[in-house]
């Protein structure tokens, strides 16, 4: 029995489609990840699957039960790690457990026990008396990792786990999450638009205003990408894109850089050198799940921040390799 | 459902043991009433009850208004939990939400009949002759009526996410409520229309009620007093659960 089941699943706002007809099967056991810019719809799916919003059309099934018919049962199956903060900040961290569990129904035996075993796992035991409100927003996200274990469900949901985390606390993080994965053995349905993240997960769901445009193993999904990706910072993109349809490759110009896929990138640059418009900066890399978004949907799937940074580094690359 | 409202109610509970500055912020205000307006008053205008002091006379009056203050102001937890995202995380859990709102608002009938309690402690101090009869009886009102004010307050809190709206909502609605509801002079001299409006004033039934249990001096039958005082209830508390799912 698969753990979640997705049938022509249909959300619609009004007039807005935030998701249309999804349809997706996730296998007990495995780490699965949604894969989308903000908006694309992931959080209004995992909301719908956790009972919290009716679906306009299709259906959803958690643990084998049907979201819209048995809410409760769905409910006991699922732990849920929210995107946002979640906690009651003036209770300590074990009492933040305890009323999780309280209201789960786990037994007050069975509570203590399984409360003990995860703020060990989670290394938060020395601090289970403390407010929650003097913890750090990685010992949070910890925490709220640990209640969504605690009734032991049989889905774990994790809406963005790493949003809003320092680089060094998003590794810890990931470290948790893979020890608990190793440990419990448990579904996990992951939301996420870091890229580097998704290649974590066993499968990936691409999707893109609502829709799903890709669905595979990260590995095969960078495999569809033909080769290395050659990113072209140059003042005339024109020129440069008159160059490459010549060659019979197609690029894309994308915040002012050029974007194409060939086969062998190192033999390809100085031929690039070659044509005489001005080139700024150049890149060579294998694909990324990033290059496999911007080539389904043709736009990149955090605009805003490829800009200024990803400039910089390719430029940081071609420094390096002179 | 009775697991879901106590562990709500638990929660509100420690965190008001946690917390003996809001305890004894909300007790400064029915003090002054008691203390210096009382006082003031009764040292320029005769008492209604030549057998009272007027301090005595306003003393249910000051429990009523405790009572409204604390249960009321209370169902401010409903907006936090919603801003710090508490809320999220008990809804995706598998319980009722009548649940929910019954719990939070028995949390805040315990606190409401707690601060009501704490002052009724005060009236020996302005020589309230007290049987323990009354006492009984004063404490269940307390709780009853505290359960209707915490609905109405969960009822208005459901609609608002601004806690300046609510601040200001809730004084708009206390402060009518109280001067009318014959707490700290009688109704029966006001003019009409102020009396009509007393007359629709829930609280009066309340105020009543308990100075009939606390002095045997009221205007209503105690049965009507009682029977507004339950219908209210009843009605406040199925409202803040109607509107309670309907915010979901």
């Amino acid at each position: 029995m698969a753990a979640i089941s997705l049938v022509g699943l249909t959300k619609r706002y009004g007039g807005v489609e935030a998701v249309r007809d999804v349809s997706l099967e996730v296998a007990e056991g495995e780490f699965f990840g949604l894969l989308g810019p903000n908006g694309a719809g992931k959080t209004t799916t995992l909301s719908i699957l956790a009972t919290l919003l009716p679906p306009t059309a299709g259906r959803a099934f958690l643990a084998g039960h049907d979201v819209v018919r048995e809410q409760a049962a769905v409910r006991r199956s699922l732990g849920m790690v929210f995107q946002d903060r979640s906690l009651d900040d003036y209770l300590t961290a074990e009492e933040n457990l305890r009323f999780s569990g309280m209201l789960y129904g786990v037994g007050s035996r069975e509570l203590s026990r399984r409360s003990a075993e995860l703020l060990q796992l989670l290394e938060l035991w020395e601090h289970r008396h403390r407010l929650v409100r003097t913890f750090s927003g990685g010992m949070k996200r910890r925490l709220e990792i640990a209640r969504g274990l605690l009734h032991r469900p049989q889905v774990l949901f994790l809406d963005e786990p790493t949003l809003g985390l320092d680089p060094q606390t998003r590794a810890l993080i990931w470290s948790y999450l893979e020890k608990v994965r190793r440990k419990e053995g448990i579904t996990v349905l992951m939301t996420t638009h870091y890229m580097e993240e998704a290649e974590a997960c066993d499968r990936v769901a691409i999707i893109d205003h609502g829709r799903i445009v890709a669905l595979d193993t990260p590995e095969r999904l960078k495999r569809t990408m033909g080769g290395d990706v050659v990113v072209v910072h140059t003042a005339e993109p024109a020129a440069a894109r008159n160059f490459l349809a010549e060659q019979g490759i197609a690029a894309r110009v994308e915040a002012g850089q050029l974007y194409c896929e060939v086969p062998d990138g190192e033999a390809f640059i100085p031929l690039l050198f070659r044509q005489g418009f001005p080139i700024q900066a150049v890149g060579i890399r294998r694909p990324t799940l990033e290059d496999v978004f911007l080539k389904l949907t043709g736009h990149a799937i955090r605009e805003e921040e490829l800009e200024g940074r990803d400039i910089f580094r390719e430029r940081m690359r071609v420094h390096r390799g002179r | 459902m009775a697991r879901t409202i106590y562990v709500i109610w638990l929660r509100e509970m420690i965190k008001f043991r946690r917390e003996p500055a809001r305890m004894a912020t909300s007790l400064i205000q029915p003090l002054i009433w008691l203390f210096v307006v009382g006082k003031g008053f009764g040292s320029v205008f005769p008492s209604p009850f030549a057998h009272l002091t007027y301090v005595q006379f306003m003393f249910p009056g000051v429990v009523g208004m405790t009572i409204l203050f604390t249960a009321l102001f209370s169902s401010v937890s409903i907006l936090w939990d919603r801003e710090f995202g508490f809320l999220k995380g008990v809804l995706v859990a598998p319980v009722p939400s009548t649940g929910i709102v019954l719990g939070k608002a028995a949390s805040g009938a315990t606190l409401g009949a707690i601060q009501g309690t704490l002052i009724l402690a005060l009236g020996p101090t302005v020589g309230m002759p007290y049987r323990w009869e009354a006492l009984l009886a004063a404490l269940g009102l307390m709780l009853l009526l505290s359960l209707a004010v915490a609905a109405a307050g969960i009822a208005v809190a459901v609609r608002i996410t601004s806690f300046q709206t609510f601040q200001v909502l809730m004084n708009l609605i206390v402060m009518p409520l109280f001067f009318l509801s014959g707490a700290i002079f009688p109704v029966r001299g006001l003019p009409l229309p102020l009396r009509v409006l007393s007359d629709v004033d829930p609280l009066t039934y309340g105020v009543d009620a308990m100075k009939g249990v606390l002095l045997h001096q009221h205007e209503f039958p105690l049965s009507v007093d009682l029977g507004v005082v339950f219908l209210l209830t009843a009605g406040l508390t199925a409202l803040a659960t109607l509107l309670f799912r309907r915010s979901l």
